[in-house]
């Protein structure tokens, strides 16, 4: 044991030996793209819970444009991943379907669908992480809370986007079912509010851009973007999110977020 | 100084406004209230002609409504919804019917609720077969699948603890089983009486029947348990000679039935298992249902997504010879079968979707085949298509009577 310990010590003194100045550069860009996002998601801390209505508009390059209603209930959870409950309103087809999700930072989430049709509550797999979203192009993974420990970091530089100087840092995802190799996000050094993400396909190509606008601040701490909109440059096809009516602290609890209240969420 | 007292009547208007519609929407957020609707016309076609007279010989087009009224109030906490439903039909007097789907009351506190009314209740979760779905009668007239089930009156109280949900249900008021009349397909050449019904329980449609079950998430699995006393929802039908003809009369015994049900979702696989055991005056019996799921993400380097599923049934009557049976003595269809199916869901604005499915009996020579496809057009229409066919080679199989009945559906849905 202690000799296995005493080489692997040995072996690693070597490895920095070798691996001069541009290995230090690399780590201490990783130290500070790991600390950019830490201090991220310090600062979105305590908010408790909210409830926010969106809509989604779909757009196909022939610029043919489909609507999306969905309310959505958050809970945060203490050192584990938020639970949230979305509510379908439109299309009218799938209006009443409701989703669970337990989110954890690396475990897979636990998730439950309601079929109102049916009336019955399907568990699902949460392994579908790059799928679309209802046919959008957001996919599950985009729409998840942000957990630190869902990527590695890497910090390139210091960027103005939207008007703003921001961190540019690479994610990679730790998750092998991610859709992705890796995200460019760039935050912006006032207030770590993410301004900008471009995603990078299993071929490493640009596949996203994704951008934040209209952010409003709640509770005099809380950022939250109006406007997310997605564009695939691969397809042509763009997904506008809009949000609305945003509350927080309304006093939702653990019990807003089982099966019960699955099957009644309107 | 006009202009400032101006200002000063448009600000008090202004006030008055604002007032007046914090006054409204404080009524309006007392109660809340929604409307939807789902409205469709469907058509369905049959390959070939009737095997029995006076069944219908190719085409029966029908119209359905069903509307929903909803309305909450404490923040949610309380609610009332109302369901009717409405269907049409042009061949079949027994397809033309109604029920009201859904009139109840909900209140919800933190850590129970109850549900008094008309309801439905699902429980189970294979897909090819519904054993542990008990609560609900099905309305056999709606579609072949056995999947529409009509309401039921009941006070169902839900106890939610750290270590499941418990559930209590008062079932008051049998809804007896709906039939296709003579001229109906899918359907051998004896029709059910519906004027012809007879109870075990001298309570008859007032027997009150009872059922308690524990529900549970325990990490990856997903567990289901109960017991259910009362009067069996699928009926004993023996033929009766009136006259000149022959009719099959309905007769309900009282059961005593456990069921459970498990989910494991690992990964990409769910695993499946439902199993039920029914006891009543006339016999006892096992049957189970057991099989997988298993998800293909972005196949064919695109955007769908392949399910796989397959699934076992069994149950420990075996194959019943209805011609030298018992009375009392029921009959299983899915005794040795085995599913295949294949979901393709196409994740496109229209949300385009196709499922084949294959069932088998193993004991016998029987199959029987679907295909289901449906897309949505614009906002608020969706189309769907439905093929069935069946084959069948032996008269003891309970499918043999119906192995002429392919058929194909189409249908166009509104949503409002």
């Amino acid at each position: 044991m202690l000799n296995k310990k005493t080489l692997l010590m040995a072996l690693s003194a070597v490895g920095i030996l070798l691996t001069s100045q541009a290995a230090t550069a690399v780590t201490d860009a990783e130290q500070q793209g790991l600390a950019i996002s830490i201090e991220a998601k310090k600062r979105d801390l305590g908010w408790g819970d909210s409830t926010a209505d969106m809509q989604m508009l779909l757009r196909n390059k022939h610029g043919q444009a489909s609507s999306r209603e969905i309310k959505i209930k958050s809970l945060e959870v203490a050192a584990d991943g938020d639970k949230s409950l979305t509510i379908f309103n439109k299309p009218r087809d799938v209006k009443g379907t409701a989703f669970l999700s337990f989110s954890h930072p690396v475990a897979a989430d636990d998730q439950w669908l309601f079929l109102p049709a049916l009336k019955r509550v399907k568990r699902i797999s949460s392994r579908n992480k790059s799928g679309p979203f209802m046919g959008s192009e957001f996919a599950f993974e985009d729409l998840s809370s942000f957990e630190v420990e869902k990527y590695r970091y890497k910090y390139l530089s210091d960027e103005e986007v939207n008007g703003l100087l921001s961190f540019k840092v690479e994610q990679y995802p730790v998750d092998e079912n991610s859709g992705y190799t890796k995200r460019i996000v760039w935050l912006d050094k006032q207030e770590y509010r993410i301004q900008k993400v471009d995603f990078y396909d299993r071929k490493n190509s640009l596949l996203k851009t994704l951008s934040f606008t209209h952010y409003k601040q709640y509770l005099g701490q809380y950022w939250r973007a109006d406007v997310q909109s997605m564009v695939n440059h691969q397809n042509g096809k763009s997904t506008e999110l809009k949000w609305s009516n945003y509350q927080f602290k309304t006093g939702l609890k653990d019990s807003d977020f089982n099966r019960n209240s699955l099957k009644r969420a309107r | 100084m006009i202009a400032s007292n101006t200002q000063k009547t448009l600000l008090t208007a202004g006030k008055q406004l604002l007032v007046l519609t914090a006054l409204l929407s404080s009524v309006a957020d007392a109660v809340e209230f929604e409307f939807s609707a789902k409205a469709s016309v469907e058509h369905r076609y049959f390959f070939k002609a009737a095997d029995y007279d006076p069944q219908l010989n190719h085409g029966q087009l029908s119209a359905m409504i069903e509307p929903e009224l909803y309305w909450s109030w404490n923040n949610g906490a309380d609610s009332v919804v109302f369901s009717p439903f409405y269907r049409l039909d042009n061949q079949d007097d027994n397809r033309e019917h109604g029920d009201i789907r859904e009139l109840a009351y909900v209140h919800a506190a933190d850590d129970w609720e109850i549900r008094l009314g008309i309801r439905k209740e699902f429980w189970g979760v294979t897909e090819f077969q519904h054993l542990v779905d008990v609560i609900n009668q099905t309305d056999g007239v709606e579609d072949f699948d056995g999947e529409d089930k009509l309401g039921q009156q009941m006070i169902n109280l839900s106890l939610v603890n750290d270590w499941g949900i418990v559930d209590v249900f008062l079932l008051p008021g049998f809804r007896e089983r709906t039939f296709s009349s003579e001229n109906g397909r899918l359907q051998g050449p004896l029709v059910v009486d519906k004027n012809n019904v007879n109870y075990q329980s001298s309570a008859g449609q007032q027997h009150l029947d009872v059922a308690l079950r524990w529900s549970h998430s325990l990490g990856d699995f997903d567990v289901g348990t109960y017991w259910f006393h009362g009067t069996n929802r699928e009926p004993i039908l023996t033929p009766v000679v009136e006259g000149s003809t022959v009719t099959l009369q309905q007769y309900y015994n009282q059961m005593d039935q456990l069921g459970v049900d498990v989910q494991a979702t690992l990964g990409d696989w769910l695993w499946k298992f439902e199993s039920i055991y029914r006891n009543t005056n006339y016999e006892s019996f096992v049957a189970s249902q057991v099989g997988f799921e298993y998800s293909f993400i972005g196949v064919f380097d695109s955007n769908y997504d392949l399910g796989l599923l397959s699934e076992y049934a069994w149950d420990s009557r075996g194959v019943v010879d209805l011609s030298t049976v018992n009375f009392g003595e029921s009959s299983s269809v899915l005794q040795n079968d085995i599913f295949f199916g294949a979901r393709l869901a196409f994740n496109d604005m229209q949300s385009s979707e196709v499922l084949i499915g294959l069932g088998s009996d193993l004991a016998h020579s029987a199959t029987s085949f679907l295909l289901e496809a449906s897309r949505r057009f614009g906002d608020s229409v969706k189309l769907s298509i439905d093929v069935r066919l069946l084959q069948s080679a032996e008269a003891l199989d309970s499918a043999y009577t119906i192995r002429n009945d392919d058929h194909a559906q189409l249908a166009l849905e509104w949503y409002f």
